[in-house]
């Protein structure tokens, strides 16, 4: 069948099957149960996973407010805490044990569980199959049971937020000794038991779903999708899976190892230990940095695991609304495939002053600056992909452009840091905290942003409100960098993370009124989120229909399909490929789906 | 709930119907003005507040700056401080000139080349020269940073002067204690077991025999000053050997620029010469509440935000004099106690500490 018969049949199929599109591939009956809740279809789970990470999202949100709250007003007191929150914010005070449970779980919610499994979960779920021409993933099943992996982490790491003795409270990175003894924190007692639990389980997800990904990439591709020819968020994707597939385990070998320290008498982390409730350890000569090789082995490469989906998705959004190629298609794939390999070289830059040896220290310099290259390659492309082209400020495209924004300011704090010897003043200080947030934290939720604004429409055949959008783009962008950006300064003042009152230190008290600033811009940002939650959902039910089959113009193949596409994506055979997808503004043609096989007289590229 | 939450919660609800109004009714505009004309109309706007956002950011960074640099504590107060101070400025100027570049870029790409019935896009996959300059061409500025860097870390991180004087520093939940060597210069062996914070020996000093330990006592340990604030001299090089009793902690000197973990069972080192003494730091910075503050920069329990380190640095004779006021710990810890309590006791006690064989100190 030519691609013109599948296309025109795809067209029918929207116009007469409003209404109820699911049945058309698979006749089997569904009920609610397994269309939406152990749904295999690629689709529906990948929803799952936006919405989960949608509620995850808002819980770690509203855990920051509480503590910038702390952090703004360290003298004042707030009845009403006390009201919600009981011993955890005795007299209307949070406890410095609740401050540090809020931190921890915040770090450890919206790394792993929204911008790990809410971003990759989503995204790679939606966008594999659709833009590579596969009717669902290679194990739909493994599928389903990566998100319901995911599932039962969310439910055992939201419950250790209600033990007695509190969750987890040793910061996201968890660092023995003190997240081995209980003796040494409350929040080693149970919480941290159910951290680890929590996190192994969601290692399982991350790697259900990573193996998935990639056998799908490589394997389900329709005829004559060669790998030069996927877009480039199915390169980011791919790479991303590989990350995750070769760096959690380690992790997961980390946490065991502390699971013993913890349980079975053993010294993998533990050495010289005398608790201050006069207790001396019997643990002698193992080694507390071993964890943190293990952990930044996975830390490392986690940041670009949470950054490479968002970069794909940019680079797809800013080509289509510029209506120009991007720039530069091997080079982004060269730089996201020399990122891949670099992460995993690079992790001990999070260790110069662990009493690392200074020359394995100064490899790892090198190492870590090298990863600027790539970096560096991509930002340029994308700057050269807006130049000279005829730029449609949707939503989504918005967030692209203050995805790169964010990821020039942020990339290059990571070049102070880099650099092992300014990263002795600067190492866990706000400047970090600046670095990471800018970089990783807000780019990579404006990538997701972007993502959903840019296939809302695919995902369930509505718009959102654009009102709600530019507003919602717009607060954020602002307030982004009113938050962190005066932290840069903050750090080079040296002031550390991670602490609840700077009111007693002579060094840092200078920045009270700074902190209240960043506070209350925290507060505001966080509201407009809600904004955007509100249009999320409110559009799924009343939003503007989708009414044309390709509302961006877009070359990539989720657009071939119906409006609203039912299991099995494509209702006739699955189009074939004869290009790349990058075709804008080719021959004085707006666009060219990759459906469209090559002209005779097209020039070539 | 008091009545400012409500207050506060409805004006925020309101906020939101308003807003809610606002873009539905946007939407119904839209459809009577013709979709694509009022999306037309939106671009516009938006290309306009990113041009607009580039313009006000510029003047808001500069601005920031002007506002925040003088709480930065000012000139490095250490040797290697200054060179941390000088590597971060020539790495300023480096990302600053890129960042102002490329930000400059993007909005200005994004207003010029916004949406217009009549532009034509300029379709260019790609061109390698230009590529591989903005390979090369960061790379060659990046070995530059890493040359400079490198450079200094390993001056740092490089051998201490042997005159240096050397103070063990040791961290637990949720304070400092440090300990000199006395005049033997010589730090005694020390042992975690026998660390008794009721008995006053709070870095376990092997002062006598503990045959439940298993341990001899060392003569060493005897004549170690253990205090709680730690006395530097001005431009004498400090070599600190850093321990930890319980969990990871880090001895963060802001004004020195310096940082170190304190790792338990694993002993690190660090070592800069102050310049300043804090007398003269009051004076510089106007301050006369000025004082060199150890930071714990490594998440250690609950207490972490208020671990809290005193240092002093003084001149050479003020440090002498100083040190001879001290008294080593075991005089106060074991002898005086004991002389107050039991005198006869306490004589067969320091005749058997004394006859003790000495162990080799346990060090760096
Ligand atoms: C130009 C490339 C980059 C370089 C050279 C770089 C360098 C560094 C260094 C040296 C640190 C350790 C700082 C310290 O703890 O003292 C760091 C921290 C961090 N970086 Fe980057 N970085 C870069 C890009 C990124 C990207 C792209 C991401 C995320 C997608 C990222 C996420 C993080 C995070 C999360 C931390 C903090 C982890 C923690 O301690 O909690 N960085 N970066
Ligand atoms: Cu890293
Ligand atoms: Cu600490």
């Amino acid at each position: 069948m030519s691609n013109e018969a599948i296309l025109h049949e795809a067209d029918v199929h929207t116009s007469h099957s409003n209404g109820h599109h699911d049945e058309h591939v698979h006749h089997h009956k569904e009920t609610f149960l397994t269309k939406y809740v152990f749904s295999q279809d690629h689709k529906m789970i990948a929803k799952q996973f936006l919405i989960t990470g949608i509620i995850w999202a808002f819980l770690g949100g509203m855990m920051s407010v509480l503590f910038r709250l702390q952090l703004g007003y360290p003298e004042t007191t707030f009845p009403w805490l006390e009201d919600i929150l009981g011993h955890w914010a005795k007299g209307g005070k949070i406890q410095p044990e609740f401050y540090y449970a809020l931190v921890t779980m915040h770090g450890t919610v919206l790394v792993f569980f929204v911008l790990t499994a809410g971003l990759s979960g989503t995204f790679a779920n939606f966008l594999i199959p659709l833009q590579i021409g596969a009717r669902d993933m290679a194990s739909p099943m493994l599928n389903m049971l990566s998100y319901w992996f995911f599932w039962l982490a969310s439910i055992i790491m939201l419950s250790s937020l209600f033990v007695q003795t509190g969750p987890a409270s040793g910061g996201w990175t968890s660092y023995p000794p003190l997240s081995a003894l209980g003796g040494a924190s409350e929040g080693s007692k149970a919480g941290v038991d159910l951290w680890i639990i929590s996190m192994a389980l969601f290692v399982v997800s991350s790697l259900l779903g990573g193996l998935n990904y990639i056998s799908t990439i490589l394997n389900m591709r329709t005829k004559g999708m060669s790998m030069t020819r996927v877009p480039l968020t199915i390169w980011a994707l791919f790479f991303t899976a590989v990350l995750g597939v070769l760096s959690f385990p380690v992790l997961l070998s980390g946490f065991i190892l502390l699971l013993f320290d913890r349980h079975a008498g053993t010294s993998f982390y533990l050495s010289d230990i005398y608790l201050a409730s006069g207790e001396a350890l019997p643990n002698e000569g193992g080694s507390a940095i071993l964890f943190q090789h293990l952990f930044w082995f996975l830390g490392h490469p986690e940041v670009y695991i949470i950054l490479l989906p968002a970069m794909g998705m940019v680079s797809e959004i800013l080509s289509t609304n510029s209506r120009k190629p991007i720039f530069g298609y091997m080079a982004m794939v060269g730089s996201l495939f020399a990122i891949a390999i670099l992460a995993f070289l690079v992790w001990a830059h999070h260790m110069f002053v662990t009493g690392l040896n200074p020359f394995l220290g100064s490899v790892f310099v090198l190492l870590t600056l090298l990863i600027a290259v790539p970096s560096a390659i991509k930002v340029f492309n994308w700057l050269t992909t807006l130049w000279r082209g005829n730029i449609r400020f949707t939503p989504g495209m918005m967030f692209s452009i203050g995805f790169v924004s964010l990821f020039i300011s942020g990339g290059l704090t990571g070049i102070w840091l880099g650099n092992s010897s300014l990263d002795i003043h600067l190492h866990d200080t706000y400047f970090v905290i600046a670095h990471f947030h800018i970089v990783m934290g807000v780019a990579s939720f404006f990538g997701m942003f972007a993502g959903i604004y840019h296939w809302f429409p695919k995902m369930y055949g509505r718009y959102m409100n654009n009102t709600m959008a530019y507003v919602h783009f717009w607060i954020t962008m602002i307030g982004a960098y009113l938050i962190f950006w005066p932290m840069h300064y903050e750090g080079l003042a040296g002031m550390p993370r991670r602490y609840l009152d700077y009111s007693s230190w002579e060094s840092f008290k200078q920045f009270a009124e700074l902190n209240r600033f960043i506070s209350t811009v925290a507060m505001i940002v966080f509201a407009v989120q809600l904004l955007f939650v509100f249009n999320f959902f409110y559009s799924i039910f009343k939003g503007r229909k989708v009414t044309s089959q390709n509302p961006w113009g877009s070359n990539t193949l989720e657009w071939t399909t119906p409006i609203r596409p039912g299991h099995g994506n494509w209702p006739g055979e699955i189009p074939e490929v004869h290009r790349w997808a990058y075709d804008y503004g080719k021959d004085g043609r707006e666009f060219i789906p990759q459906t469209e096989p090559v002209g005779a007289n097209e020039s070539a590229h | 709930m008091s009545l400012t939450t409500i207050f506060i919660l409805s004006i925020l609800l309101l906020g939101f119907l308003i807003m809610f109004q606002i873009a539905k009714a946007s939407e119904y505009v839209a459809i009577l003005k013709g979709e694509k004309k009022s999306q037309e109309q939106s671009y516009r706007i938006n290309a306009f507040l990113l041009i607009l956002f580039l313009v006000l950011g510029l003047i808001g960074v500069y601005w920031c700056n002007e506002l925040l640099k003088g709480k930065i504590l000012g000139d490095a107060a250490s040797d290697h401080g200054e060179k941390i101070d000088k590597m971060m400025h020539l790495t300023l100027y480096i990302t600053g000139t890129v960042f102002v570049m490329t930000q400059v870029l993007l909005f200005w790409f994004a207003f010029r080349y916004q949406h217009s019935e009549k532009r034509k896009v300029y379709y260019l996959p790609h061109n390698n020269t230009l590529e591989l300059v903005w390979t090369v061409v960061p790379a060659i500025f990046l070995t530059v940073l890493v040359g400079f860097g490198l450079f200094y870390w390993f001056k740092i991180t490089g051998d201490a002067p042997k005159d240096a004087l050397v103070v063990e520093v040791t961290g637990k939940q949720f304070n400092w204690i440090y300990r000199y060597p006395g005049k033997d210069k010589e730090f005694g062996r020390k042992y975690y077991k026998n660390i008794s914070d009721k008995d006053d020996n709070s870095l376990g000093l092997i002062w006598a025999d503990v045959p439940d330990l298993n341990l001899k006592a060392d003569k060493a340990a005897q004549d170690d000053i253990v205090t709680d604030k730690l006395m530097l001299v001005k431009n004498k090089p400090v070599k600190l050997i850093i321990g930890s009793r319980d969990v990871i902690h880090d001895v963060g000197l802001p004004h020195f620029r310096m940082k170190m973990d304190a790792v338990p069972g694993t002993p690190t080192t660090m070592w800069f010469t102050p310049l300043y003494t804090t007398k003269e730091m009051k004076e510089k910075t106007g301050n006369p509440d000025f004082v060199y503050e150890i930071s714990c920069d490594q998440m250690c329990g609950k207490g972490h935000y208020s671990m809290k380190g005193q240092i002093e640095v003084v001149t050479q004779d003020e440090f002498d004099l100083w040190l001879l006021s001290q008294k080593p710990k075991y005089q106060t810890a074991v002898l005086d106690k004991a002389k107050s309590e039991k005198p006869a006791a306490d004589s067969a006690k320091t005749a058997a500490a004394g006859t003790a064989t000495p162990v080799i100190a346990m060090k760096k």
